[in-house]
């Protein structure tokens, strides 16, 4: 039993540390800005899950204590890995394309990241009711 | 058969911040280099809670997660700068 746990606490670390190893490599390998996003926001946080879940194991089977902080801080990654992948893919759109070069949005608008402060007036009047008077 | 384990992923975790150091230096857009930070806040995440392993110590949990919320803040934080010129608007 000893060994079981002693190979599954190693055997997730091995795993982790290839996952991370590989996520910082696919950001200085692929060549489009865009590929390179996927490398580190995946790999990478599948690669701390991999090393905060062999520390839970760890704790629990060798230190004789149970910790949760680790799950507090798979979540929190978990939560806001996708957050920050939106924001690098917003802060691309708004560098590097342009309202032509872009898919279709639908109708005969154009994506938000590309307004100007007039279009944000425009669509703010368009959300409010007229005022009753 | 731990310790040697941990060795292995502490030196994947070194080489992959080296990496990312290396994509801060030479990226050829901001938008790189604020992936190759947020990247590099995140393998530090992993080192500090592989570090705690070795040493079998607890207290190490809190610095990664205030590593982790700093992180995330200031990747935010520096992409609302890039796209809106202004943080809190």
């Amino acid at each position: 039993m000893e060994t079981l746990l002693e190979f599954l606490v190693a055997a997730l670390l091995v795993m982790a540390g290839i996952f991370g190893f590989v996520g910082s490599y696919g950001l200085i390998k692929l060549n489009d800005q865009m590929s390179r996003l996927h490398a580190p926001t995946k790999a990478t946080t599948l690669g701390v899950g991999g090393v905060l879940l062999a520390s839970m194991l760890h704790a629990a089977a060798f230190e004789k204590y149970v910790s949760y902080h680790e799950l507090m801080i798979t979540l929190f990654l978990f939560l806001t890995a996708p957050v920050t992948a939106n924001f690098i893919a917003k802060v691309h759109i708004h560098r590097q394309e342009t309202r032509a070069s872009m898919p279709e949005a639908g109708g005969d608008d154009h994506w938000a990241t590309h307004d100007t402060p007039e279009d944000e007036e425009r669509r703010q009047t368009a959300h409010t009711p007229p005022a009753e008077d | 058969m731990i310790a040697s384990a941990a060795t292995f992923a502490f030196a994947c975790f070194a080489l992959a911040l080296l990496m990312n150091l290396w994509k801060v230096v030479t990226a050829p857009d901001v938008a790189d280099r604020i992936l190759a930070l947020d990247t590099m806040f995140i393998n530090a995440i992993a080192l500090m809670v592989l570090y705690g392993l070795a040493l079998g110590s607890e207290i190490f949990f809190e610095a990664a997660m205030i590593i982790a919320m700093l992180g995330f803040v200031s990747t935010v934080a520096y992409a609302r700068f890039i796209l809106r010129g202004n943080i809190i608007e």
